[in-house]
C-alpha cells in the first residue's frame, strides 16, 4: 500500500516539477508512437479497404491472417527488425539500429495489421450499407473505397487511437530495437522496465500513470470531438 | 435508350428461381408499376434491370447496347443511403461520378435541391434530416443526372402519410419532365395514383401486364384478382 | 480522413524531427555494456565528463555480457565493455575485437534473505556457502542469460564440484533476466544469490534480503574493453572508440570511476594496466 501511495506521489512529483529528463522520455514517447501510428494509418487503411470492398482469390484467408496479425508478440517484432537492420542483416548499411527510426519501423510493423484489420471491418460493415447506392451511382470499387473511408471516418479514428494505445504501451519491440539508450532511444516503457530493474517500483509505476495518463487524455480527447463531430454529422 | 427487353430472365439463388423466365419490353412514355406480394421478386426485377444483379439465365437488353447506360439511369431505394456529408455534397456526389464538371454540379445540384423543396437543408449533414427529408434527398441525387429512366423500389414505404406524399408529387414532377419511371410498391393506392401500367408478378413470374384502370377493374389473372382482394377486401 | 491524416502525420513529424535531428548531430559510438554497469549508475556518472571533454556521445546498450558480446560480433556496437574475462579473450582470439583492456574490478556478493534458512550468513569462503545452499536445497536464483555474472556464478559451482546442470531442481531458479529482474525475484522469493556488489548498492527494492557472503578473492569480479575489430567490420567507428578506451584507462578516466560512490561507498575500483 505504501508502496502504491509513494508511485503517486513520485508521478505528482515528476509532472509538478516538469522534470527535465521526464520530458524529453514523454516527447520521444509521443514522437515515436505518433509517427509510427501515421504510417500504420497510411498503410494500414488502404489496405483494410481493400479488403473491405475487394473481391479476390484468397481473400477469406487473408483476413484470417490480418486478425491473427493483431496478435503480433512485440518482441518477435522486435527481434525481427533487429536481425533486418542489424549491421549483420540484410539492412545494415543503413546503419539505424539503435534510433528512434529503428523504433518508429518496429511499431508501425506491429500495429498496421491493427488499424488494417479493425479498418477492414469498420468499412466493410458500411460496404454492405452502401453498396447499392454506391453501385447505382456508377461508383467503381475504388472510388467507393475512398467514400467508405470518408464516411466512416469517426470509427476509424477510435481504430487509430487504438493502435497509437498499442504503440505506445508495447515495451518488447522498442527495447530490442532502440536498445533502452539514454537520452537516445529511452521512451516512457523502456524508462519504466529500467526503473523496475533497478528495483525502484515506486517511481516506476509512477512513469506508469503518467503514460496511463497520456492514453487516457488524448483518448478522452479524441472522444469529445468524435462525439461533437457524430452529433453534428449524423 | 428505351426500350428495355428482357428475354427469358431467371435469377436463381441456390438453385431456386427468384425470377422464373420473364419476358418483357418496356418502352418510353407511361408510368410503370411492379406490383406484387412481399417475396414476389419485385426488388429482384427491379435490381436486374437497373444492372445491380446479374441474370442467371436470359438476357436484359437495352437499346443501342448496354455500353454508357448507367449515367442515364437512377434508382432510388427503400431506404436512402446517404453519405456522412452535407445534403448539397450527397447530389454533387452523384453528378461528380456521372461525369458533370466541377463548375456545372453545385448550380445543377442547387437547382435540383430547390426542386424537391431542400434548399434550406443544402448545407445541413444530410443524415441528420428526417426520413422524408432523406428520401427527397435522395430523389434529388438521382434526378440530378437527368436520367432517362429512374428506377424508384418501395420509395415510400418507410414513410408517414405527409412525407409519402410528397414523394408521390416530386415522383409526378420529375415524370413530367420526361423522365421514364419504373416503380415497384405493394400500396395499392400508390399504384392507381402513380401508374399508368401494372407489371404484376407472383412468385417471381410476370402473370399479367395490363394499363392500370383496366388491372384493378379486371384483372385476367387469377394471382391478380385475389391480391386486389386481398389488399383492397372492401371492395 | 485527410484532414485527421495529416494531422496526424503532422504532429507526429513535428515532434519526431528535433528529437531525431538533435541526436544525429553529434558524433557519438555505441557502447555495448552489461546491466550492471548502466543499472548501478555508473555511466551516468562516467559518461558526462567523457562527452563533456571531447563532445562524442557514448550511446550504451545494456544486456547481459553474452549478448553484448553477441552485438559486438554481429558488428552492432563499436565498442563493448563487458566482465566475463574467459568469454572476453574468445571473443578477441576469434577476430572479433582487437586488444582486450581491463578498466576496473568490483566484486560479486551472495545476497540472502535475512532470516538465512541455509545458515551461511558472516561467512567468506563462498564455495562452502554455496554448497551448504545446494544440501539445503535452500531457494537459488540464477541469472541464466550467459551474462557475466551467470558465467561467474556458474564458475562458483564448478569449484563446488557439485554438477549444477543436473542437479537443478525446484530450488534452484533460472530466470533468464538482468541482474535487477533477478534481484526483485529473489526478493519476492526470500531466495539466495550471487551479484555484483554495484547493482546490490544501488537497488531499491530489497525487501528481506541481506548482504551474506563476501569478501572471498574468488568473488573478484574485472571489467573489461573491447574494440570491435574495424577489419570485421569496416563501418565500427575506429578512432572514436579508441578514444572512449584510451580515456577509460587514462588517469582522467580511472579517477572519474573511483568517483562514483553510492551513500558514501565506492562500486568500482579502477585497475587498468596503464595507470
Amino acid at each position: 500500500m505504501t508502496d502504491l501511495i509513494r508511485a503517486f506521489a513520485e508521478a505528482f512529483d515528476l509532472i509538478s516539477r516538469l522534470d527535465a529528463k521526464l520530458i524529453e522520455i514523454v516527447a520521444l514517447s509521443l514522437a515515436v508512437s505518433l509517427t509510427a501510428v501515421a504510417i500504420a494509418t497510411i498503410l494500414g487503411l488502404p489496405l483494410g479497404a481493400l479488403f473491405a470492398v475487394g473481391r479476390f482469390r484468397g481473400r477469406q484467408m487473408v483476413i484470417v491472417l490480418l486478425n491473427a496479425l493483431m496478435g503480433l508478440p512485440p518482441v518477435v517484432v522486435g527481434l525481427l527488425v533487429y536481425l533486418l537492420l542489424s549491421r549483420a542483416g540484410p539492412l545494415g548499411a543503413l546503419g539505424i539500429l539503435f534510433t528512434p527510426t529503428a523504433m518508429i519501423i518496429a511499431q508501425a510493423i506491429l500495429i498496421t495489421p491493427i488499424i488494417a484489420a479493425l479498418s477492414r471491418q469498420t468499412i466493410e460493415d458500411a460496404w454492405h450499407e452502401y453498396e447499392e447506392q454506391l453501385r447505382s451511382l456508377g461508383a467503381q470499387r475504388l472510388t467507393a473505397s475512398v467514400t467508405l473511408l470518408w464516411d466512416t471516418r469517426f470509427s476509424l479514428v477510435t481504430i487509430i487511437l487504438a493502435g497509437f494505445g498499442r504503440a505506445a504501451a508495447e515495451v518488447g519491440a522498442v527495447i530490442i530495437v532502440g536498445g533502452n539508450i539514454d537520452g537516445v532511444t529511452r521512451v516512457m516503457t523502456t524508462a519504466i522496465a529500467l526503473e523496475t530493474s533497478k528495483g525502484d517500483l515506486p517511481l516506476a509505476l509512477g512513469l506508469g500513470i503518467i503514460l496511463v495518463g497520456l492514453v487516457v487524455a488524448l483518448n478522452a480527447g479524441a472522444s469529445v470531438i468524435k462525439e461533437a463531430a457524430l452529433r453534428r454529422y449524423g | 435508350m428505351l426500350p428495355l427487353e428482357l428475354k427469358d430472365v431467371c435469377f436463381a439463388v441456390n438453385g431456386r428461381n427468384i425470377i422464373d423466365c420473364v419476358s418483357v419490353q418496356i418502352g418510353a412514355g407511361p408510368r410503370t408499376i411492379i406490383l406484387g406480394a412481399n417475396g414476389a421478386g419485385k426488388s429482384v426485377l427491379m435490381r436486374l434491370c437497373h444492372g445491380l444483379l446479374q441474370p442467371t439465365a436470359g438476357e436484359i437488353k437495352w437499346r443501342g447496347g448496354n455500353g454508357n447506360r448507367r449515367s442515364r439511369q437512377a434508382m432510388v431505394f427503400q431506404r436512402p443511403v446517404m453519405l456522412r456529408r452535407s445534403a448539397l455534397a450527397n447530389v454533387v456526389y452523384g453528378l461528380k461520378l456521372a461525369g458533370f464538371a466541377a463548375g456545372e454540379c453545385d448550380l445543377r445540384a442547387r437547382d435540383v435541391l430547390e426542386a424537391v423543396g431542400l434548399e434550406r437543408q443544402a448545407d445541413r449533414p444530410a443524415r441528420i434530416l428526417s426520413g422524408g427529408e432523406q428520401q427527397r434527398l435522395a430523389l434529388a441525387r438521382a434526378w440530378a443526372l437527368g436520367p432517362e429512366v429512374l428506377f424508384l423500389d418501395e420509395p415510400t414505404a418507410n414513410l408517414d402519410p405527409g412525407a409519402a406524399r410528397d414523394v408521390e408529387s416530386i415522383i409526378a414532377a420529375i415524370h413530367a419532365t420526361g423522365t421514364k419511371i419504373i416503380m415497384t410498391t405493394h400500396n395499392l393506392g400508390q399504384a392507381r395514383r402513380l401508374g399508368d401500367e401494372i407489371l404484376f408478378l407472383s412468385q417471381g413470374r410476370l402473370v399479367e401486364r395490363a394499363p392500370v384502370e383496366r388491372f384493378f377493374r379486371a384483372p385476367a389473372a387469377a394471382e391478380a384478382a385475389a391480391f386486389i382482394k386481398d389488399e383492397l377486401p372492401w371492395q | 480522413m485527410a484532414v485527421v491524416r495529416s494531422a496526424v502525420i503532422g504532429l507526429g513529424l513535428t515532434l519526431a524531427m528535433p528529437a531525431i535531428q538533435v541526436a544525429a548531430q553529434k558524433p557519438f559510438i555505441t557502447v555495448a555494456s552489461t546491466t550492471s554497469t548502466e543499472q548501478s549508475g555508473l555511466f551516468r556518472h562516467l559518461l558526462p565528463a567523457f562527452e563533456k571533454k571531447t563532445g562524442i556521445q557514448i550511446r550504451v546498450v545494456a544486456l547481459g555480457t553474452g549478448q553484448a558480446l553477441d552485438m559486438g560480433r554481429r558488428g552492432d556496437a563499436d565498442v563493448v565493455f563487458v566482465h566475463d574475462k574467459a568469454a572476453e579473450e574468445k571473443f578477441v582470439a576469434e577476430g572479433h575485437g582487437l586488444a582486450r583492456k581491463e578498466v576496473m574490478y568490483n566484486d560479486f556478493v551472495l545476497i540472502g534473505p535475512k532470516l538465512d534458512p541455509a545458515k551461511i550468513a558472516g561467512g567468506k569462503d563462498i564455495v562452502a556457502a554455496l554448497k551448504v545452499i545446494r544440501t539445503a536445497r535452500a531457494p537459488f536464483v540464477s541469472r541464466g542469460d550467459r551474462s557475466g555474472t551467470h558465467a561467474a556464478e556458474l564458475r562458483l559451482w564448478q569449484l563446488t564440484g557439485v554438477d549444477i546442470a543436473s542437479s537443478k531442481g525446484a530450488w534452484y531458479r533460472e530466470t533468464g533476466s538482468g541482474m535487477g529482474a533477478a534481484l526483485n525475484t529473489a526478493s519476492s522469493m526470500n531466495a539466495y544469490l550471487l551479484s555484483d556488489r554495484g547493482t546490490w548498492l544501488s537497488f531499491r527494492n530489497r525487501g528481506e534480503l541481506a548482504i551474506l557472503v563476501q569478501g572471498d578473492k574468488r568473488l573478484f569480479n574485472q571489467y573489461g574493453v573491447i574494440l570491435v575489430n574495424p577489419a570485421r567490420h569496416p563501418h565500427v567507428k575506429k578512432n572514436l572508440g579508441q578514444a572512449f578506451i584510451d580515456w577509460l584507462i587514462s588517469a582522467e578516466g580511472q579517477d572519474t570511476i573511483a568517483e562514483f560512490k553510492i551513500n558514501g561507498e565506492q562500486l568500482f575500483f579502477p585497475n587498468a594496466a596503464a595507470r
